[in-house]
């Protein structure tokens, strides 16, 4: 008969490596599904338009949003992974924050969105907040 | 449509964004606690589950968030949509404490003061980014190359 034991918590590079997978893959699913919804138009000028089905047809037909789901999906089973080996008060705060900033700088490399001083300081006090909150 | 200022309407879908998520989550995390503990060995419990009254109002309030979430995303940048409705952690840490009862520590108190004034930062400026729009000839210009060609 085997006694239980604690699983051993992984070493730092291993849960550096499990929360940046978390990280990459949503910030590269809001990125893509940003592009899809600028990209399909205002929606609530579709919808005034096309009513409520012109607008669902208009996001399920644009390839970019799938792409962007797909890669929320993958995050959130990172998410799983990850807190299957490490403790939940370290995951959600550290991925919840970290992905702010992470998507103020791919907003400004790949949607050419402008992002002044006063987006990156928004961005840097709610990820600090979002920290202090969740942890 | 005018994307400097934005309207009461776009108001309150990004208020529906900031307030379906944690709400949703809540409710989702609720309805999961109260059930009998679920394996793979039994996976139809899960399908059952999603019928139970809590979980089905996280369902739709999550499918809410979404879609507020993408019409948002459709008018205005991520960098300032993201940072806009993160105000829906603090609501649901000030419902937590003034109708729950339950304590907040000083480092939460903290968190809320920063997010409130990083969204208070981030809704004071345009929710979208000016694009160079390709010059298109007015109806005087129009009429002007109608004469010349003649």
């Amino acid at each position: 008969m085997t006694i239980p034991y604690p699983a051993p918590q992984p070493g730092f590079w291993a849960a550096t490596a499990m929360i940046a997978a978390i990280i990459l893959a949503s910030t590269a699913g809001e990125v893509l599904t940003a592009a899809a919804m600028k990209s399909v138009g205002d929606l609530d000028e579709i919808r005034s338009r096309s009513g409520l089905k012109g607008a669902i047809r208009a996001v399920l037909t644009c390839p970019l949003f799938f792409a962007g789901v797909s890669f929320l999906a993958l995050a959130f089973f990172a998410l799983l992974f990850a807190l299957n080996h490490l403790n939940l008060s370290l995951v959600a705060p550290a991925s919840a924050s970290l992905t702010l900033v992470t998507n103020a700088i791919a907003g400004k490399i790949f949607l050419k969105e402008n992002v002044d001083r006063r987006r990156w300081t928004s961005a840097v006090l709610v990820c600090i907040g979002v920290y202090f909150l969740a942890h | 449509m005018s994307h400097a200022r934005l309207s009461p309407r776009q108001y309150l879908i990004l208020g529906l964004v900031s307030l379906c998520a944690p709400l949703g989550d809540t409710c989702l995390s609720r309805g999961m606690t109260g059930l009998p503990e679920i394996t793979l060995a039994h996976p139809f419990t899960l399908i059952a589950a999603v019928f139970t009254p809590w979980i089905a109002a996280g369902i739709a309030l999550l499918i809410c968030f979404f879609a507020s979430y993408l019409t948002a995303l459709s008018w205005a940048d991520l960098t300032f949509v993201l940072p806009a409705t993160a105000f829906g952690n603090v609501i649901v840490a000030l419902l937590a404490r003034f109708w729950l009862h339950e304590p907040i520590s000083l480092e939460r108190w903290a968190g809320i003061v920063l997010i409130t004034v990083g969204v208070g930062l981030v809704a004071q400026g345009p929710s979208l980014t000016e694009r160079p729009v390709a010059h298109a000839p007015s109806l005087a210009e129009t009429a002007d190359m109608g004469k010349e060609q003649a």
